[in-house]
């Protein structure tokens, strides 16, 4: 087994013919949260699809050292699991049923869901708090819950890799550092590799091991916190004038007015 | 909803699949106890178990009345079902696989293009002239059959053209448009083989009238295929509510699984079409009436669109013996008085949802 979740070399993608990601290269030990920034139209959810398997792209993506388009579908389902940045809400799916869709992988065609599925679901709604809403209908949660009902989903995939489109792009910020303490919460208990896109870069700063900076489809920066989120780097690629000031837990990232 | 079921995942409940079998024997035995003879309905479910092997219980029918029993509106009534039926899970399954919940056999066309097939076969044979499925048993459900998929295919086709924050409507429309074509070529040929029309009409409008059981025996083959593909792909349905790419992300083929399904409902389609001609509306009606009592998973919509549609077909089907008089209305008449203001309320509710 590889000690790198996810190997990206060369990723190039193309969507209705134009260029959105030029080759980007990036790694992800076990274990560890890597956050990928970036301007709007950088390509990061593109990017982030790409290595879900979810769009077809040019060059290499390993999960687990294996190369993603040689996974079978359902296997890569079981190593891979995406929460995209506004998933759909089935009109009048219950909570439970929801979260069982993520045992898709592991129910045989034709078949139905075993008690293994169902207790592997049990205890994910039991982890993230959700299970008191089991028998509600999805569209009745609010934002912050229905964002830890999307969670569930994805973990009962039984996945060691999460890949978290925008998490907190819908939540206040009460419920973004709820959010993103409970995925800090379920990657050291369940060792799960993160791979994540977020817009607010203090935020992202304070919980990601590493950082990808990308722009215009290329990786410009990359490194720690404080080596990525410097006043240049920003204002070279987002054009922001920014103060960034030390914190307890890194950068702070302040705008102010050019 | 009880403390147990949410603990249960959704899937077809006993109690509904009970209902539906029920509904289904109601509207066998009315279908056979009423018509222009009627015939006492305790009379009539002793003659139904006398089919049985080894059951030979006393109806207190007279040996007429039982020749009008098994031999007329038996196999009119069983043909009901199984048209209803296939009719109302196809609707289920094109509203699932388009995720649109305004879609339906009839009004994405492909009731249209497997009528026209049928009028070509009809028009173009040469040879006796008569019934239309007693003549061409296997040419007409097959003519059909490449008519629905034509038809579909042009609707997808065109509809995908609106790009991809289409509306449902933009789908449906795509759909009228492909059936006012395709209704236009059927036309045509009417207009230039008059010798045919009397035939081709009688079929057109709907009908469940022809005797004996021939009609069952083409349609039966079509609608197990049907049913066994769709069915044992239920929980798929459920699935691909989240989109072809959250879909793809759960492991599952969505765009196979969608040409598979297309296939399978538009084969149940043009066989119903075959032998019934064009019955409007049943699979817009009981897939929403059963997602409105029985919830949203397509596993318990999909089973109990087969059985409330082939009751609700039955039913129709008396009534459009019965409700007329001497003349018998149209079948395709009286699923349309129901269903049309019905499909107002669906797109009323859809438009609300989006």
């Amino acid at each position: 087994m590889s000690d790198r979740a996810i190997r990206v070399r060369d990723l190039r993608v193309r969507l209705d013919g134009n260029l959105i990601v030029g080759g980007v290269a990036l790694e992800v030990a076990r274990g560890e949260w890597v956050t990928v920034i970036g301007p709007n139209g950088a390509g990061k959810s593109t990017a982030l699809r790409a290595i879900g398997g979810l769009l077809p792209f040019t060059g290499t993506v390993e999960l687990d050292g294996t190369p993603v388009d040689r996974l079978p579908r359902r296997e890569r389902a079981k190593t891979i699991a995406t929460v995209s940045q506004s998933p759909t809400v089935p009109p009048g799916m219950r909570v439970l049923d929801y979260a069982l869709l993520g045992r898709t992988p592991y129910i045989p065609p034709l078949g139905r869901e075993s008690a293994a599925d169902l207790a592997a679901v049990d205890e994910v709604l039991e982890s993230l708090d959700v299970a008191r809403f089991a028998g509600r209908r999805l569209e009745t949660l609010s934002g912050g819950e229905r964002q830890r009902v999307f969670l569930a989903r994805a973990l009962a995939q039984g996945a060691g890799i999460l890949l978290l489109d925008e998490p907190t792009s819908a939540l206040d910020i009460g419920h973004q550092q709820e959010v993103l303490e409970l995925i800090d919460r379920l990657r050291a208990e369940r060792s799960l590799t993160v791979l994540t896109t977020m817009h607010d870069l203090t935020t992202a700063g304070e919980y990601a091991d590493r950082m990808v900076l990308l722009a215009e489809g290329v990786v410009v920066a990359a490194g720690t916190a404080r080596e990525v989120l410097t006043e240049e780097n920003l204002a070279k690629h987002y054009r922001v004038r920014v103060r960034v000031i030390e914190g307890d837990h890194g950068p702070l990232v302040v705008p102010v007015r050019g | 909803m009880t403390k147990a079921d949410v603990a249960r995942p959704a899937g077809l409940r006993a109690g509904w699949l009970a209902g539906g079998v029920v509904a289904v024997l109601v509207a066998l035995i009315a279908g056979l106890a009423f018509g222009s003879v009627s015939l006492p309905p305790a009379g009539v479910a002793a003659e139904l178990l006398n089919l049985l092997p080894g059951v030979h219980l006393h109806s207190g029918l007279t040996d007429r009345e039982v020749a009008i029993l098994t031999e007329l509106r038996l196999p009119r009534v069983v043909l009901g079902l199984l048209v209803g039926g296939l009719l109302a899970l196809a609707g289920a399954a094109y509203q699932g696989v388009f995720r649109n919940p305004l879609a339906d056999p009839h009004l994405l066309g492909v009731a249209a293009g497997a009528g026209l097939g049928v009028t070509a076969v009809i028009s173009l044979r040469t040879g006796a002239i008569g019934d239309a499925t007693a003549n061409l048993p296997i040419g007409v459900p097959v003519a059909a059959f490449a008519g629905a998929l034509g038809a579909v295919a042009l609707t997808w086709l065109l509809g995908a053209a609106g790009g991809r924050d289409r509306s449902p409507a933009t789908l449906i429309l795509a759909g009228v448009a492909v059936s006012s074509f395709l209704a236009a070529g059927q036309t045509y040929l009417m207009q230039q083989h008059v010798e045919t029309l009397r035939e081709v009409y009688s079929w057109l409008l709907g009908r469940l009238a022809t005797a004996g059981w021939h009609d069952v025996l083409i349609v039966l083959p079509y609608a197990v295929v049907t049913a066994v593909i769709v069915l044992a792909q239920r929980r798929e349905f459920d699935v691909l509510t989240v989109g072809d790419e959250e879909a793809t992300g759960l492991g599952l083929h969505p765009q196979r699984s969608r040409y598979l399904l297309i296939v399978a409902a538009s084969l149940g389609t043009a066989a119903a079409v075959s032998v019934s001609g064009l019955i409007g509306f049943v699979g817009i009606i009981v897939p929403h009436t059963m997602r409105l009592l029985a919830g949203p998973s397509y596993r318990s919509i999909l089973p109990l669109s087969v059985l409330f549609g082939g009751a609700f077909l039955a039913l129709a089907d008396l009534l459009a013996r019965t409700a007329g008089g001497q003349a018998e209305i149209p079948i395709g008449v009286v699923t349309a008085f129901f269903g049309a203001p019905f499909f107002i309320v669906v797109l009323r509710r859809s438009r609300g949802a989006s």
